[in-house]
């Protein structure tokens, strides 16, 4: 066994010896979570505003008041109609009240559809606090970004980095092998095939753990995000998935034959996919069957579920036994059509 | 000596057609963009998870609760016994809006001084929480109209079912340059961004990295071509075929969800032209740099995923705190993301986006200065 | 031969960080000549030559290439230089004829003058047939011919060649070596690198380079004459491998 540990010495010594993609490979994780924590949002923070004014009545002049009290919005100014369409259109402001009469209408920018919807009913529910009417309805909205968003991104966060990591370095660097020779002076030593394989998985994996603890640490100790007692179950449900993640990255690397085609596989077949479908940016309910069908085998789909799952609302194995069993029956599968791949070519 | 750009580019033409990978992958990624992606982000509307909380229990507030219940909107998979559970639940992200029906409310409408329905929603995911107060508020005032109708509420409370559309009527939201606020006209040219990356951003780094890892470029160092022939002949052939795959995806979205551009084509264009010499210079840059592709790959990656993420594609760049909002003045796609939806959707004029068009042409600048230091035919 | 050296090197050297891989060396090289540079693998030779055609930076002394500062003037030299590195950089996926247009284009030839060339050189070693067909299908044999044919094509005053034999067989190492000596009977002046010993009988002058410093530089009959003397063995007897071999022991004894 010492022939193995030797291998994993050297791909080790690879590693470490590149150290600007170790340092990017560590930091990344870093980086995402505070981006998602801090920079991302989709609050209501300063929205300019023009209002078209017919008459200042009091009830116009309340109004007024109250958008110019406002914290979340600007009110740039009070425009003649006719300027309108020039200052949505040109991007000066996000919306225009035109006050007439008792009549409120809100022309929203909506070109900018996510912030537009909020705004629009942020405004309404500004100019609805002034009025008297039998039936009124109060809005409010909370925000707590940190809080809930973190359950909601430190899952998309894991699941993204490690297949990143795991799936696409360890690929590349098989297919590195194949591509300049050196894969061949392997396949001569007294070792099966497999075992350089697993060999270069090793750093891949240690990596991968040390950017777990720190994507955990950080989500508890920065983004204060609670971490309920099933760590047991959290830890192994991530473990899981690196392994499946580096048999995926195996398994795409018996299918591509230069490093071009590997990254560019991995991009294609891997990342898009895993942005897009597994839940992570976008709610997995609403896309249409045809690609719900397809987000089924996308592996980080049911991470992303167990692994909220297990954090939101504290479940423990019994809980997420479905999609435990899926990423298991995955990885075996994936392992299984590697070593396949793998002997067939030697023939 | 005549220039030698021309030879190169003829050798840069020819070796990418006869990859076997990359033309093929070229055009299906902007179909499989176009096609696929806006149905993904199209994060409208129907299951909106609602919790009512229901202090009255009388005929008018059960009504409305059954209203919100048979809604195609909402779903009600939670229960609350009170406000902070119900809070609770919010942040855990199992429900998106709380109604909140207060005590003797059928009774104070009646008398004419109605207490408000307050609603809660989750601001985070604005798209649902906002939506959600919509819907309610109309789900709201159909249960009432109906309750109205049925007993004949009418009179002194002023309850009549004309009198309660009316009020409601009273502030109106209208949505323009995206009447039906369909996302996916949103995205469609945010996705535009991604075919651009691709072919400008990722593909002239595979490009370069190639011929240092299999030493053609050592060879061609060796030989009078200035390091300005050399990145422009590969450049240039990329450049151009961005500007094929922007008419492309155009196209595509004519073609499948009828979208035309509300401005000038050509802005859009310039745009993408503008960008893609920014990406590109970049992406030299870091080839330049590095010394493998796989080191290369994950460098660039790096910088353009935090690129994408912060430059309003997902979210508003207005609603980032203020030091990331200042980042993102460094970041091409933050211009040609709002270049793009300015005349796609509202038919901005090119004098409206001089700073826009400005910005990239600056950015462009400076990374074409770095590509210059850092390429170098004598070590 | 004439007499103005087309190469000039005077303390020459290269370090990386604390490590010197060309360590002051000083020779010349004369229009004409076939000179060998050999040494064993990392003695410094790649490095050297590599200074020479411009591809990196001198840490200390002076050289001149075709009358060209290798410091300030590298961009002059490479218009009159061929250079076949070690890894036969070629385009894989362009064809035999496509690599060798292209660098007839690069150096600045015309379209009627590449295509003479071309036909020229693929008759000469019989390639015509095979122009049409990728580098990447070749066997090692041809790329390495064809890399010579782009070095070469057009007609440099001076090719530098590093370590073109590397990985053929004995064979086609001797039909390669009668090529560089067509070429050079035209007039082009060879600078060759090579870790084969047996080779340097090719060549008119040799240098042996030890651990980055030159160990000795004359003809191979020359130098086989003085270490058959100093060691007291049969001139005949004497092969260029024994000379390295005393030579590397020298050095070695000398730390």
């Amino acid at each position: 066994m010492s022939t193995f540990a030797s291998f994993i010495r050297k791909e080790f010594i690879h590693i470490l010896r590149d150290i600007r993609t170790m340092m990017i490979v560590l930091i990344m994780p870093v980086i995402l979570l505070m981006l998602f924590g801090f920079a991302i949002s989709t609050e209501i923070n300063d929205i300019p505003i023009a209002v078209v004014v017919d008459e200042y009545t009091p009830q116009v002049r309340r109004d007024l008041t109250a958008l110019e009290n406002n914290p979340y919005i600007t009110l740039t100014g009070v425009i003649e109609e006719r300027r309108v369409d020039e200052v949505l259109r040109s991007g000066k402001v996000s919306a225009v009240i035109m006050m007439r009469d008792g009549q409120r209408n809100i022309v929203l920018d909506a070109a900018n559809s996510s912030m537009s919807v909020s705004a629009g009913s942020y405004i309404t529910s500004i100019l609805r606090s002034g009025t008297t009417m039998p039936l009124s309805v109060t809005t409010y909205m909370r925000h707590n970004p940190q809080l809930k968003s973190a359950y909601n991104f430190v899952p998309g966060v894991m699941g993204l980095i490690f297949i990143l990591i795991c799936a696409m370095m360890t690929c590349v660097s098989v297919v590195r092998e194949k591509e300049t020779g050196t894969m061949e002076v392997l396949l001569v030593s007294p070792i099966k095939p497999i075992y350089i394989v697993l060999a270069k998985m090793v750093p891949y994996f240690i990596l991968s753990l040390i950017n777990l603890a720190t994507i955990l640490l950080l989500s508890h100790f920065v983004l204060d995000m609670p971490i309920s007692g099933n760590l047991p179950t959290l830890l192994t449900l991530c473990v899981l998935y690196i392994l499946l993640s580096l048999m995926l990255g195996l398994f795409v690397s018996t299918m591509a034959q230069s490093q071009v085609v590997a990254l560019l596989i991995c991009a294609m077949v891997m990342m898009i996919p895993i942005i897009m479908l597994s839940g992570m940016m976008f709610p997995v309910e609403n896309l249409p069957p045809v690609l719900k069908q397809i987000s089924y085998i996308v592996p980080a789909r049911w991470f992303i579920e167990a692994v909220r799952k297990v954090m939101v609302e504290g479940l423990s194995m019994s809980g997420i036994l479905k999609e435990f069993g899926i990423l298991c029956a995955m990885t075996i599968a994936l392992f299984a059509g590697s070593i396949k791949k793998f002997n067939d070519r030697l023939e | 000596m005549k220039s030698v750009l021309p030879i190169l580019m003829r050798k840069e033409i020819t070796q990418f057609r006869r990859n076997k990978v990359l033309p093929r992958l070229v055009v299906m990624m902007p179909i499989m963009l176009v096609l696929i992606m806006p149905l993904v982000t199209q994060m409208d509307i129907k299951n909106i998870s609602v919790v009512v909380l229901d202090e009255d229990r009388s005929l008018l507030s059960t009504r409305i609760e059954n209203h919100l219940a048979n809604s195609d909107y909402f779903r009600m998979p939670e229960s609350a016994y009170d406000y902070n559970q119900a809070v609770e639940l919010m942040d855990q992200g199992r429900v998106d809006l709380i109604v909140s029906i207060p005590a003797h409310f059928e009774r104070d409408m009646r008398n004419g001084h109605g207490k408000p329905i307050s609603l809660t929603a989750n601001a985070v995911n604005a798209t649902k929480g906002g939506q959600g107060i919509q819907y309610a508020t109309q789900t709201i005032i159909s249960a009432v109209t109906e309750i109205a109708q049925e007993s004949g509420l009418t009179g002194a409370a002023g309850l009549t079912a004309s009198a309660v559309s009316q009020r409601s009527d009273l502030i109106t939201v209208q949505n323009r340059y995206n009447p039906t606020s369909n996302y996916r006209h949103f995205m469609l040219p945010a996705l535009m961004i991604m075919v651009l990356l691709l072919v400008c951003t990722f593909l002239p780094l595979l490009n370069i990295m190639t011929e240092k890892e299999h030493g053609t470029i050592e060879q061609i160092n060796v030989t009078p071509v200035s390091r300005w022939e050399f990145i422009l002949a590969k450049l240039i052939p990329y450049w151009l075929l961005a500007l094929v795959m922007i008419g492309f995806a155009m196209l595509l979205a004519w073609a499948v969800y009828g979208l035309v551009p509300a401005g000038n084509p050509l802005q859009i264009f310039l745009g993408a032209f503008l960008f893609s010499l920014c990406m590109s210079g970049f992406s030299v840059t870091i080839a330049n740099i590095s010394n493998t592709m796989q080191q290369a790959i994950f460098v660039l990656f790096f910088f353009v995923i935090q690129f994408m993420l912060l430059s309003g594609l997902f979210t508003p760049i207005c609603s980032m705190p203020a030091w990331a909002q200042v980042l993102t003045y460094a970041f091409p796609p933050r211009y040609v993301i709002n270049i793009f939806r300015s005349v796609y959707l509202k038919g901005t004029l090119l004098s409206e986006l001089w700073f826009d068009y400005t910005m990239l042409t600056l950015l462009s600048a400076a990374f074409y200065t770095l590509a210059t230091f850092t390429y170098k035919k004598q070590n | 031969m004439e007499k103005t050296p087309i190469i000039s090197v005077r303390d020459l050297t290269k370090q990386f960080g604390s490590f010197t891989a060309v360590d002051n060396i000083s020779f010349d090289v004369y229009r004409g000549e076939i000179f060998g540079f050999l040494g064993a693998n990392g003695a410094g030779k790649t490095t050297a030559m590599r200074m020479l055609c411009g591809l990196s930076f001198p840490t200390a002394g002076t050289g001149t290439v075709v009358g060209f500062d290798v410091r300030t003037e590298s961009e002059l030299i490479k218009r009159h230089i061929g250079y076949m590195s070690q890894r036969f950089s070629l385009y894989e996926d362009l064809t035999v004829a496509e690599n060798m247009e292209l660098y007839g284009g690069i150096y600045g030839m015309n379209t009627t003058d590449i295509r003479a060339r071309v036909n020229e050189l693929l008759d000469r070693l019989h390639f015509a047939d095979h122009q049409h067909d990728l580098v990447g299908s070749l066997p090692l044999g041809w790329k390495q011919k064809l890399a010579f044919m782009v070095a070469t094509i057009h007609r440099p005053e001076l090719v530098f060649l590093d370590e073109p034999t590397g990985g053929v067989d004995p064979i086609t190492r001797r039909q390669f070596w009668d090529l560089i000596r067509t070429t050079a009977q035209e007039g082009t002046t060879i600078f060759v690198t090579t870790h084969y010993m047996d080779e340097a009988e090719y060549c008119d002058r040799i240098t042996m380079m030890v651990d980055g410093t030159i160990r000795a530089l004359d003809t191979p009959a020359n130098l086989r004459r003085r270490f058959a003397d100093t060691l007291h063995r049969p001139y005949d007897d004497m092969t260029m491998e024994q000379v390295f071999y005393h030579l590397a022991r020298e050095a070695k004894r000398g730390e």
